[in-house]
């Protein structure tokens, strides 16, 4: 395999919009502009400093533009400079945030500008994933009636308790009502009222799966040098990961995904991490359908096989209990999903964990975090580590 | 900047309509064809994997997804994706190994356009609050710019036919092309005008097909023992998308990004331009300074057949076809995106030193 000749590179600004489930306030160019403006702001940096922009969603049906990234050039300060769209379905966010990376660890750039977003309330995503192809098996159950049987099927292996899904989505959004971006805000959930909440693909309940938002995401990623000069603390870029593997082939793992588990090893083997668990302060993980964090703190190693559900209920993963590994301290995908942006929201959070710069989410201390994004079914995985210190 | 050897390139026959074949069967004898120029068995056996496609030609959300399952994956692989012309496939790849992340790549791009009304497609690339509900289609913009052309003397109907008889010409030589002929400057004046003022034979075709290519270092390409050439430089631009703040009849982006790609220090026997109508050809040409001794567009070019989001990439191969059989030492291959050429991307490609 290649030998790493990266050159290093930090994030030194991100953006966020609010998330909610409509911006009518804004155009989509409006949309993506204010988050690229707030990730330069925290930069110190104006768009005439940026040298290429790199654009990220997931599929171009969800608004109804074909390839916007040549309409949104504008709104983005990139006219006369490289612009580059990324998508590779739901772990789009995430891919977009490695590919800038890979702009300005090629060498080639020094300051680039990453922007993901999603304006769901413009078109209707269940109509873009429902399109019948002719020579394809039509799915029209969404995602999570594609996702509740690989559910079932941890369950049964695993032997988890019912509620433990119901942990979860009870957990994200107490961290998620000390995220003022966050979409849902809901400080007094209680296990009873997920529970009761509508069965909509069993056993995913309404309250057990993520909402549909509108949303942006902007990261400015630069070189060492330019890194060094930035006013606040740099995240630097410690290791970057992708694996994809097909939707279906005899023998797939679906439970746990072989792509996921080679993903997770490239990338902790870059940053030098051996027990993940141990060594990171805290993860930002993409987790859709509460059932996910168990399975993917198996998959990524944090608990052994079958035992994933056991951190979840004693409460390891809680910032609010005080856990040694929180996960999705800004309340996660649980909380907020712009489709497109929610990969890179799991990256720029993780940056904001090691900048300390979390606000009232902020894991105290935290100097490793991990950055982590999946889609189509569970088949495409993207993955970055950031840290405090440079490697 | 590293050099990056290409090593093999393979593309489909420009058909007007693949039928009931799907996007799989359309890359899969793409892939065999350069791996076995390569000498490689399938995609295990290249560091990284990147493919331009779009969504909106295939009339489904995540299209690219299916793309996957010609490759093999299993075990699962490094493999990227773009929603734009392959050539910025190829761009991500570079960046990949330029970084040390891969010393491989295998890169393709595939369309079937035929399915659909592409310039009508297309019109929901514009502005969607203020152009799209217009349905100002692919065309009717190219004829607008044509026009501009026109009226302020740049060009003539006659240079616009001799672009496309060049076109017919050249595409005789290449079995790939979907329309080639012997015909002249007057023979195609006295047809009719489609969108004017353009003719039919102004527009590219709608054509299926796919492109791929494998590329890597070229210490990489020396251990594998096989003919190559190197990118010596490669950037992409893109302007303003409201026309009105554009000059149509330039293309500032194209110079940035030739510039960009040091395409001004040497000499190009060859130029492969992605102009899909007539007068783009004569904007790009002039925009890149090209001279008598550059032969423009040997392969007919995209008015002989375009395979949407493979086009810029086949430009490249295109080149890199040329230099591995000695007809050209340093070529330029140009790749474009956008309504009216709005976004550009130039390679240079030389035989090794």
């Amino acid at each position: 395999m290649a030998n790493n000749s990266a050159v290093l590179a930090a994030v030194v600004g991100i953006g966020q919009t609010k998330y909610q489930t409509k911006r009518g306030d804004v155009s989509i160019a409006g949309l993506v502009r204010e988050a690229a403006v707030n990730a330069l702001q925290d930069a110190d940096l104006t768009f005439d400093d940026i040298d290429a922009v790199v654009i990220g969603k997931a599929p171009d049906m969800f608004e109804g533009v074909v390839m916007p990234e040549c309409y949104l050039t504008d709104a983005l300060g990139c006219n006369g400079k490289p612009m580059f769209r990324v998508h590779t379905a739901g772990s789009v966010g995430g891919s977009t945030a490695l590919v800038a990376a890979s702009h300005v660890q090629s060498g080639t750039f020094k300051r680039v500008l990453t922007v993901t977003f999603e304006k769901q309330s413009e078109s209707n995503a269940m109509w873009a994933l429902s399109s019948p192809q002719p020579f394809s098996v039509h799915l029209n159950a969404g995602a999570g009636g594609y996702f509740a049987p690989i559910i079932r099927e941890y369950m049964r292996r695993s032997q988890a308790p019912y509620d433990a899904g119901i942990k979860v989505a009870v957990k994200d959004r107490l961290h998620g009502a000390r995220n003022p971006l966050a979409h849902l805000h809901l400080p007094n959930i209680t296990m009873k009222e997920v529970e009761e909440s509508m069965m909509l693909w069993d056993p995913i309940r309404f309250l057990e799966a993520c909402p549909s938002s509108d949303g942006a995401c902007a990261m400015v990623i630069v070189s060492e040098d330019v890194a060094q000069q930035s006013p606040k603390p740099p995240a630097w870029i410690r290791g970057c990961a992708m694996r994809s593997e097909p939707t279906m082939y005899a023998g797939r793992e679906e439970v746990s995904p072989q792509a996921g588990r080679d993903c997770a090893a490239d990338v902790y083997k870059q940053a030098g991490v051996t027990n993940p668990r141990k060594d990171f302060d805290c993860a930002e993980v993409y987790v859709p359908f509460s059932w996910y964090e168990p399975m993917w703190l198996e998959n990524l190693g944090f608990a052994p096989q079958g035992e994933g559900w056991k951190l979840t209920m004693e409460g390891a993963t809680s910032l609010d209990e005080g856990g040694d590994i929180p996960w999705n301290c800004s309340g996660g995908v649980l909380c907020s999903n712009p489709i497109g942006a929610s990969g890179m929201i799991r990256f720029a959070e993780a940056a904001r964990q090691v900048r300390g710069d979390a606000g009232a989410h902020q894991v105290d201390g935290a100097k490793l975090a991990l950055g982590h994004a999946y889609g189509g079914g569970a088949q495409f995985f993207s993955m970055w580590v950031v840290g405090a210190e440079k490697p | 900047m590293k050099k990056i050897a290409i090593v093999a390139y393979s593309q489909s026959p420009c058909v007007s309509q693949a039928g009931a074949s799907n996007e799989v069967e359309l890359i899969m004898p793409r892939l065999r064809e350069v791996f076995e120029q390569a000498g490689l068995g399938n995609a295990q056996d290249v560091d990284f994997v990147c493919s331009g496609s779009c969504d909106y030609l295939q009339g489904a959300a995540f299209a690219f997804v299916s793309g996957v399952d010609a490759l093999g994956a299993v075990p699962p692989i490094q493999e990227s994706h773009v929603e734009m012309d392959a050539a910025w496939a190829l761009y991500e790849s570079i960046l990949k190994i330029r970084m040390g992340h891969a010393e491989s790549a295998l890169v393709y791009g595939f369309g079937k356009s035929s399915p659909g009304e592409l310039p009508i497609v297309l019109s929901q690339q514009l502005d969607p609050y203020y152009l799209a509900p217009l349905w100002v289609d692919s065309i009717s913009l190219a004829a607008m710019q044509a026009r501009l052309m026109l009226d302020s003397g740049v060009i003539s109907e006659a240079d616009m036919a001799s672009v496309v008889a060049r076109s017919r010409k050249n595409a005789l030589n290449n079995p790939k092309a979907q329309l080639a002929s012997q015909v002249t400057v007057e023979e195609l004046l006295a047809e009719d005008t489609f969108v004017a003022p353009l003719r039919r034979h102004d527009c590219c075709p709608i054509s299926d097909g796919a492109s791929a290519m494998i590329i890597c270092s070229e210490e990489k390409a020396k251990d594998w023992g096989k003919p190559y050439a190197l990118i010596t430089g490669i950037d992409h631009r893109i302007e303003t998308h409201n026309l009105g703040m554009r000059d149509l009849t330039d293309s500032t982006s194209t110079r940035a990004a030739a510039a960009g790609a040091g395409a001004g220090s040497g000499h190009i026997d060859v130029a492969e331009l992605y102009a899909p109508f007539s007068h783009q050809e004569i904007i790009l040409s002039r925009a890149l300074g090209l001279r008598e001794e550059t032969q423009i567009n040997p392969s007919g070019g995209v008015l002989a057949g375009n395979l949407m989001m493979a086009s810029g990439l086949s430009r490249v191969g295109e080149v890199f076809n040329r230099i591995i059989t000695g007809e050209a030492t340093r070529g330029l291959a140009h790749a474009t995106s956008g309504p009216c050429l709005q976004h550009n991307l130039v390679a240079v490609i030389e035989g090794p030193a």
